[in-house]
């Protein structure tokens, strides 16, 4: 199953990036570009070792992007991997390594970095792509609103608080619907994604994050993506 | 909830007295399933049952108008919402004022206007007052394209008869009056997250997202919306998304009077003062046109 051989790699990925930062000094005063390219050792490895230089995330191995998200939503996510009530055995020694004044450097620091080069594109699903109807659509009678309807048209994200979604890795994506599913990410704002994520299959989770996941980074709707009736 | 919940407690204590069960135990079962006593709603066709050909096509563009009104019909829309703001599920969702529930209630006399309207002078008015726009003209393409699409969405429904779940639902009357601090407490903890401290909604990449709940880009002073108990059963019923039946009766009151007494686009159908606009068209409990809050006088707001 997908988390499982995700969580696998993202535990190997932390081993290399301790290894590579292992030797450098510690860093004096907060400098969040500093930790964000050589870290803090020997607990904080570089987060662009998973995240990428510019923040961008890494697709083929599930890191998520972080530039350009709300700076007060990875705030919060720092604070809850340090406290563990977002458990991730990668993230949870990282930001619990950082003090609350680095964790919030480094959160300006990636909500400052540019995000996507954002078009949002209304979609218009047919019924028969499920993981794009849900996402434009929602499932109305089990009160599953659509994703657009918080996250923005393609995905782009809206304010603070609803992170973009579009060209997220979709094992990614769908780990935190689980994570939200099974207790082990805090419900978030007025509880809204872990009442949502309840409500959604194993077959609606894959549907939509591989949808979201295959959303290019211009908004444009991925051609020919989903079953054609 | 809390008013579904308590039908229910009454409706089932009324059983429990004439069959002799123990009230108690029977409470407690129907509290952990309320959905149950729902009444059972029409249901329109599925989205995958969209007539092909030639009809078929408008009802498409209907729909896709109804989404995205700004988009697809921007000449007759001033604000910043669209249809399915408040018409939620595209239309389809019952005590959503759902489009299968208004197209069979049509044509009817509307003391908004003193004539008897038909369903696309209702549509008419949805332009000119909650999308503080202008009416698209009888027969033009906006319109037709509409009206197909709500009534495919009300094929199969009773035509002349009050559904259950059309409109928005009634509230009983809350416990104390609809008080203006409250609902600012409500609208912090429960709505401010997705429309903003302000009331003025957010944009994702320039589009509009949440709606403007008042101000320049809402909906205008002659809107059903404006009115406090259509706007406590529409949140009731519906906010927050996917939360719906979670605010109490009380809660839902407060907060819409809270919402309805913020500055909005002017009334189009104003007559000379604010206070002789009040007399001919808003002179009921259920406006704050033209009454004073916080020292403002609702609706005096040049725009």
């Amino acid at each position: 199953m997908r988390p499982l051989s995700r969580s696998r790699r993202l535990d190997l990925a932390f081993l290399c990036a301790l290894a590579g930062t292992a030797g450098a000094g510690h860093a004096a005063s907060v400098d969040p570009q500093a930790i964000a390219m050589q870290g803090l050792p020997p607990t904080v490895p570089a987060c662009q070792a998973c995240h990428g230089p510019a923040g961008e995330g890494n697709l083929p191995a599930g890191f998520p992007r972080l530039a350009g998200l709300g700076r007060g939503y990875l705030a919060e996510q720092l604070a809850s991997f340090a406290s563990g009530k977002r458990q991730s055995p990668v993230m949870q020694p990282i930001a619990a390594g950082l003090s609350t004044l680095q964790q919030a450097a480094m959160a300006t620091y990636y909500a400052a970095l540019a995000g996507m080069a954002a078009k949002a594109v209304d979609a218009d699903p047919l019924p028969a792509q499920a993981g794009a109807w849900l996402a434009a659509r929602g499932r109305w009678p089990d009160d599953i609103p659509a994703c657009a309807q918080c996250h923005g048209a393609s995905g782009m994200g809206v304010g603070e608080s609803f992170p973009p979604l579009a060209g997220q890795p979709a094992a990614y994506l769908a780990m935190q619907l689980q994570a939200w599913k099974h207790g082990t990410r805090p419900p978030g704002p007025q509880s809204l994604m872990a009442t949502i994520a309840m409500k959604l299959t194993d077959a609606d989770i894959a549907a939509v994050t591989d949808y979201y996941a295959a959303l290019p980074a211009d908004g444009a709707p991925p051609a020919d993506k989903g079953a054609k009736p | 909830m809390t008013s579904r919940l308590s039908q229910a407690r009454a409706t089932l204590g009324l059983l429990a007295a004439v069959t002799g069960f123990a009230t108690g135990a029977i409470a407690a079962e129907t509290a952990t399933a309320p959905a149950a006593a729902a009444p059972k709603t029409f249901v329109p066709p599925p989205e995958n049952a969209m007539p092909d050909g030639e009809f078929g096509k408008i009802v498409k563009q209907g729909e896709q108008i109804f989404l995205h009104t700004r988009q697809y019909a921007g000449a007759f829309v001033g604000n910043r919402l669209d249809c399915a703001s408040c018409h939620l599920d595209a239309g389809r969702r019952a005590n959503s004022a759902p489009m299968w529930g208004a197209f069979v209630a049509y044509p009817a006399f509307r003391t908004k206007d003193g004539t008897v309207n038909t369903f696309a002078a209702r549509i008419q008015g949805c332009f000119s007052y909650s999308m503080n726009g202008k009416p698209p003209p009888l027969g033009d393409p906006v319109l037709v394209a509409l009206e197909s699409y709500a009534y495919w969405l009300a094929k199969g429904a009773p035509v002349g008869t009050k559904m259950a779940g059309a409109g928005y639902p009634k509230l009983p009357a809350p416990a104390l009056p609809a008080d203006y601090a409250r609902g600012q407490h409500v609208y912090d903890a429960r709505c401010a997250l997705c429309h903003g401290a302000d009331g003025h909604g957010q944009t994702s990449d320039g589009r509009p997202a949440f709606p403007a709940l008042w101000g320049p880009d809402s909906f205008n002073w002659g809107a059903g919306m404006h009115q406090v108990g259509n706007a406590a059963g529409f949140i009731q019923a519906n906010m927050p998304l996917s939360q719906a039946w979670t605010l109490s009766d009380q809660d839902a009151w407060d907060v819409a009077l809270f919402i309805d007494s913020q500055e909005r686009p002017q009334d189009p159908r104003f007559a000379g003062t604010v206070e002789a606009t009040r007399k001919q068209f808003h002179d009921t409990p259920d406006s704050m046109y033209g009454r004073v809050v916080n020292g403002h006088l609702l609706g005096s707001e040049k725009k």
